[in-house]
C-alpha cells in the first residue's frame, strides 16, 4: 500500500511521475509519427534521459522519506540506463549507414551523409 | 601503487557503485567492494592500457552540469516538436572536425551528444578526425558545430588533454 | 487525501507509459526496416523498466528495483548484440 505522506510531497512526487512519463510517451508516440529512421532514432532518448530521470528521481524521494533513509538504488539504474542507451543508439545508427551505404543510397563519396530513402520492408 | 592501481578513476568509480547497489556505507561493504574494484580494475588493464586521467575534475563536474542543462532544453524543444500535430523537423546531417583526439574524451562526447534529444552522434572517422552527426531540428548547421566546440569541446580539451 | 492524489497519478502514469509501449510495440511489428524494429525493441525495454519503477512505487515494496535493473542489463546486452548482427550479419566474428 502507498505509505502516508504530507500533501506537498505526494504532489511533488506525483508530478515528477507523471511528467516523466508524459515525456517517455511522448517518445514512444514519436517513434511512430516520425518519418524516417534517422528521425526515429531521437524519440526514445527522451524517455531514457529525462523522462526516465523524472521517474527515477520521484521514486527516490518517495522511499527515501518512506523508509526514513537515504534509498540511491535509482542513481545505478538511470547510470546505466543514460549510460548504454547511447552506446546502443551509436551502434544502431552506424549498422544503419553500413546498410544504407552498402545498398547505395549515398550521396557522392563513401562518408558522405546518406540520401532520403525509399520506406519499403527488407 | 601504480602496479596494484592501474586505472585509479575505474576503481573508485566502481567502489562507489559497489556501495550504491549495497545502500549502506559500513566497513565490511567497502572492504569487500574495495578489494572487487582492484580486481576489476587489474582485468580492464589487460584490455586498456592507457590510463584514464582526469587532469582538472572541477571542469568535469561543469562539463556535466552544462549538459544536463541542454538535455533538458533539448527534451522540451523535441517534446514541443513532437506535439505539433503534423511534426515536420527539419533534421539535417552535420560532418564537423573535431580537435578531441583522446579516446575517453571521443566517448563522453559521444554519449552527451546521443543523450541529448535533439542530436545523435553517427559515426567517427578517426583518420580525418571528422564526425557525422544527426540534428533532429537543424537550423544552421555552422552554428551548431560552433555551439558542440564551445560548450563540450574545450571543456573536454582541458580535462582530458 | 495525499494518498488519493498520489494513486490517481501513478495510476495516469501507468497509462502514459503503457500507451508507449503499444506504440513501440506498433513500430516493433510495423517495421519497415531492421533497424527500426530494434530501436522499437530498446525503447520497449527502457518503458517497462520504468513501468516497473511506478509499480515500485505503487506497492510500497523495492523488490522491482533488482528486477528494473536486470531489465535494463539484458536490454543493453540484447540490443548491442542485434545491431552487432545488423552490421555484420553474425553475432560472434
Amino acid at each position: 500500500m502507498i505509505a502516508d505522506l504530507p500533501l506537498w510531497l505526494s504532489i511533488l512526487v506525483s508530478a515528477g511521475v507523471l511528467a516523466g512519463a508524459l515525456l517517455t510517451m511522448a517518445g514512444c508516440l514519436g517513434l511512430v509519427r516520425l518519418r524516417d529512421f534517422y528521425l526515429r532514432i531521437h524519440a526514445p532518448t527522451m524517455g531514457t534521459s529525462m523522462g526516465g530521470g523524472l521517474i527515477l528521481l520521484a521514486s527516490a524521494i518517495y522511499f527515501t522519506l518512506t523508509q526514513q533513509r537515504l534509498v540511491v538504488h535509482e542513481i545505478a539504474i538511470f547510470l546505466f540506463v543514460t549510460v548504454t542507451t547511447p552506446v546502443t543508439l551509436m551502434l544502431l545508427a552506424r549498422a544503419t549507414l553500413f546498410r544504407d551505404r552498402a545498398a547505395g543510397f549515398t550521396a557522392t563519396g563513401p562518408d558522405a551523409a546518406p540520401k532520403e530513402r525509399p520506406e519499403v520492408a527488407d | 601503487m601504480k602496479r596494484i592501481l592501474p586505472h585509479p578513476v575505474l576503481a573508485g568509480f566502481l567502489l562507489i557503485l559497489w556501495l550504491v547497489l549495497q545502500q549502506s556505507a559500513g566497513l565490511g561493504h567497502i572492504l569487500l567492494g574495495g578489494a572487487i574494484a582492484i580486481v576489476a580494475s587489474l582485468a580492464a588493464h589487460a584490455v586498456i592500457p592507457e590510463p584514464v586521467t582526469l587532469r582538472r575534475p572541477l571542469k568535469f563536474v561543469q562539463l556535466l552540469v552544462v549538459a544536463g542543462i541542454d538535455i533538458i532544453r533539448s527534451n522540451l524543444a523535441v517534446l514541443s516538436v513532437l506535439l505539433h500535430p503534423r511534426p515536420r523537423p527539419t533534421a539535417g546531417f552535420i560532418e564537423m572536425k573535431l580537435e578531441l583526439t583522446n579516446t575517453f574524451g571521443l566517448a563522453i562526447l559521444a554519449c552527451i551528444l546521443t543523450a541529448t534529444p535533439g542530436s545523435a552522434w553517427l559515426e567517427y572517422d578517426r583518420e580525418k578526425s571528422s564526425v557525422l552527426i544527426h540534428v533532429f531540428d537543424l537550423v544552421d548547421a555552422n552554428e551548431w558545430a560552433r555551439t558542440i566546440k564551445a560548450r563540450y569541446e574545450t571543456l573536454l580539451l582541458e580535462v582530458f588533454q | 487525501m495525499s494518498v488519493a492524489i498520489l494513486e490517481w497519478s501513478l495510476l495516469v502514469a501507468q497509462v502514459m507509459l503503457g500507451v508507449g509501449m503499444l506504440a513501440t510495440l506498433y513500430r516493433m511489428v510495423r517495421g519497415p526496416h531492421a533497424q527500426d524494429r530494434i530501436l522499437a525493441l530498446d525503447a520497449l525495454y527502457v518503458v517497462a523498466l520504468l513501468l516497473l519503477v511506478t509499480l515500485g512505487i505503487r506497492t510500497n515494496s523495492q523488490v522491482y528495483f533488482e528486477l528494473a535493473m536486470l531489465i535494463g542489463l539484458l536490454g543493453f546486452v540484447g540490443t548491442v548484440a542485434l545491431a552487432k548482427f545488423l552490421m555484420r550479419g553474425e553475432v560472434i566474428e
